[in-house]
């Protein structure tokens, strides 16, 4: 019988062993309310209780998940064979440092995975939306602005992915015989160009008049954008520096193949109404380029919604990679993300509970943060 | 009104195309049909074996011609043996013509489970009904829950009653069906011990409170809040508008006014967004479905899809897109319906 810290026991070490993220979000919160008058739409944010829960939660696993070494006491994959579902607070005994919440179905501690599985979810999330986001932006700028032909071919196109159910599609787009074919890497290729082309209109037509400024700019753009997309799409870097599984980029670029579309119909939404302002016919009249007055007049207008959307979205995502791991779709079996740690433990989940507990609170309580962090922002800007 | 319906379906047919286009492009993927191959030329084929087997059944043939013949659009050829000259079909568990025919969807025929052993046919319709019932129950349970708390929330914006609803629902939306299933189970199930964790036995035995509340609860679960915080919103917005305020300075009591004037235009919004819930459903019912052992439409999604069965996962692939469209077009019509200042234009 493996001996027990006790319920008391599990929550005190839990909390001390977090002291690297408490620490960190100390530091955090007290800056922030030192110069809360300041920081504009941010101090507002921390004033209201839902914003500021919205800030401490997603805060709490951004840390984790920057500090997951110092804080999970165990190795996501170290097996540890006495500790075989183990039950919660059981000392394992070489180290004499309990399994907090539990030993899976393989002997691995449940809470050290949890730790890990933070820094999966919090690396692909944020940077699948990010690439979505520009996806959505560069696409649902012109659409909104020029209507017509454009517009009613890009609608479509969003339109028939809209359509699929999202199980359907990572069903199709997430197999592993879809690696053996050049699917996911034309699809790669074709996403990630969208932060270079992206990233060049916007210097391209903000500092035209600045010579100098602008080929500094753009030189930076292409090399160090290049030198990524080469590494990613064709996994070709030369100094072996950038490195993405196969696996994990069919997931990304996946993910971002879903979220896509919800991002250019809020943009070409926005477009649309922001079109009409009085502003941009100022600019018209100067005689500005179409897409300075998209990416400098109608996007920095555009921004309160869209970074609403995007911390919803950011959840969204989350839930998405939840779901492709729960259905073993696409991360490697052993992987502690959520969504596989969830499918693992679903498995025996009337026998024992914890395994896939864990993961799913820990999964549900970084969406609802980053909700409450998106409704006390619409708030504010409503308020504005 | 009877143009925009045509051009509306018209824009639906042609989505329809190019889904069903992609779906065969990414189901006929050839990684897939070399393993139907070794699946089906016992293992250890060689890559000859391998090949000629896909050349006589007809998945060697150009793209195009093998969509048309799936569509029913192309003549189907039979597969004739080359020692014997006998035709035999594709998989020795389903009959096929003789004689080339159209033999495809618009013919009424889905094809060939090889994970099942069957026609699709024989097992898409039971799926179908399984799952129906089941999103029949989330619909009736979801749309009057999410209304209420919408419409309370919404009464009287600020109030403490909508900062605890919004709180609420906004819970509900970061909690997807694979986690809220999970902890319910073991709420309900595990510790309370007052319902089956488990639906399987709603296929052999029929539906029950026992095994069916966990399902449904899960699945309504995640659409509530969305659909709540929809009708708060609009319900909020109607509340603010000039001929509320002229009712209650009419001196109608409040009740009076939310019931009589403002409920019926507040609810407009929400429809649509309870007509697009269904793709979003779609999904949800396959993850419910697997962690209650429901054998429905999204087991067979899921089965299709593990065993690498071609014909079927086509067959769910088509169903769930129509599923889609046929909403979406619904919710439009619904809209325009619903919404006077539409229907006049």
């Amino acid at each position: 019988m493996l001996q027990n810290v006790g319920f008391i026991g599990i929550i005190l070490g839990i909390i001390g062993r977090f002291w690297p993220v408490w620490l960190a979000l100390i530091v955090l919160l007290t800056l922030s309310f030192m110069f809360r008058r300041r920081l504009g739409l941010y101090g507002h944010l921390i004033s209201s209780g839902v914003g500021l829960a919205g800030v401490i939660i997603v805060g709490f696993w951004l840390f984790t998940a920057l500090f997951a070494g110092i804080v999970a006491p165990f190795g996501p994959l170290e097996q540890i064979v006495v500790m075989k579902h183990a039950l919660p607070g059981s000392i394992e005994p070489a180290t004499g440092i309990p399994f907090y919440l539990g030993g899976d179905k393989l002997a691995r501690d449940v809470f050290s995975r949890m730790i890990y599985g933070s820094r999966i979810v919090l690396a692909i999330a944020p940077a699948a939306t990010a690439i979505s986001l520009m996806v959505g932006c560069l696409l649902g700028l012109p659409a909104g602005y020029f209507s017509g032909r454009i517009d009613a071919l890009l609608s479509f196109i969003a339109n028939l992915v809209l359509a699929f159910p999202v199980i359907l599609l990572f069903y199709l787009l997430v197999t592993p015989g879809i690696m053996d074919t050049p699917v996911p890497y034309a699809m790669a290729g074709f996403f990630f160009i969208f932060p270079i082309l992206f990233l060049c209109a916007l210097f391209y037509t903000g500092y035209s008049k600045q010579k100098a400024k602008l080929i500094t700019l753009l030189g930076l753009t292409l090399i160090i954008g290049g030198y990524i997309y080469i590494g990613l799409v064709f996994d070709r870097d030369p100094l072996n520096l950038i490195h993405i599984e196969p696996n994990e980029l069919n997931i990304f670029v996946a993910v971002a193949f879903a979220s896509s579309p919800g991002v250019f119909r809020i943009v070409r939404g926005l477009t649309l109404d922001i079109k009409t302002r009085e502003y941009i016919n100022a600019a018209l009249t100067r005689g500005e380029h179409p897409w300075y007055i998209m990416l400098w007049e109608i996007l920095p207008n555009a921004r309160g919604p869209l970074i609403v959307d995007t911390c919803l979205r950011i959840g969204y995502t989350t839930i998405l990679l939840g779901t492709l791991g729960f259905f073993g779709l696409g991360m490697s079996s052993e992987s502690p993300d959520w969504g596989t740690a969830i499918k693992d433990g679903s498995q025996f989940l009337r026998l024992y509970a914890w395994p896939a507990l864990v993961p799913a609170i820990a999964l549900m309580s970084f969406v609802l943060g980053l909700n409450l962090l998106a409704d006390s922002l619409r708030e504010q800007s409503l308020r504005d | 009104m009877l143009k925009f319906l045509a051009r509306r379906l018209g824009i639906m047919v042609l989505t329809m195309f190019c889904l069903s286009l992609v779906v065969f492009f990414f189901v006929n993927l050839e990684p897939n049909l070399k393993r139907l191959a070794i699946f089906q030329t016992q293992q250890r084929a060689t890559e000859q074996d391998i090949e000629s087997w896909l050349t006589r059944n007809g998945y060697r043939d150009n793209f195009f011609v093998r969509y048309g013949r799936w569509i029913g659009v192309v003549k189907q050829q039979p597969v004739v043996d080359p020692e014997t000259g006998a035709v035999v079909p594709r998989f020795r568990f389903c009959d096929e013509p003789a004689v080339p025919a159209y033999n495809g969807i618009l013919q009424g025929n889905f094809g060939c489970s090889t994970a099942f052993k069957t026609k699709v046919s024989n097992r898409l319709p039971q799926g179908l009904r399984a799952t129906g019932l089941l999103m029949f129950w989330v619909m009736l349970t979801m749309v009057p829950t999410a209304l209420v708390i919408g419409v309370l929330a919404g009464m009287r914006e600020g109030s403490r009653l909508d900062r605890g609803l919004s709180i609420l629902s906004i819970t509900s939306t970061a909690t997807p069906e694979y986690v809220s299933g999970i902890i319910f189970s073991v709420i309900f199930a595990t510790w309370l011990k007052l319902l089956n964790g488990s639906a399987a036995t709603a296929t052999s035995e029929g539906i029950n409170f026992y095994n069916f509340t966990l399902p449904v609860m899960t699945l309504a679960i995640y659409g509530v809040g969305y659909i709540a915080r929809m009708t708060r919103a609009s319900m909020a917005e109607v509340m603010s508008s000039q001929y509320i305020r002229t009712a209650r300075l009419k001196g109608l009591s409040f009740w009076q006014v939310v019931m009589k004037h403002a409920l019926r235009n507040a609810l407009i919004a929400p429809f649509t967004v309870i007509m697009l819930q269904f793709p979003w459903l779609l999904s949800g019912v396959v993850v419910v479905e697997a962690i209650f052992r429901y054998q429905g439409f999204g087991f067979l999604l899921v089965s299709a899809a593990s065993n690498n069965d071609i014909d079927l996962l086509l067959a769910c692939g088509l169903v769930s897109v129509a599923v889609v469209l046929l909403t979406q077009l619904i919710s439009d019509i619904g809209y325009a319906w619903l919404n006077p200042r539409i229907r006049m234009s």
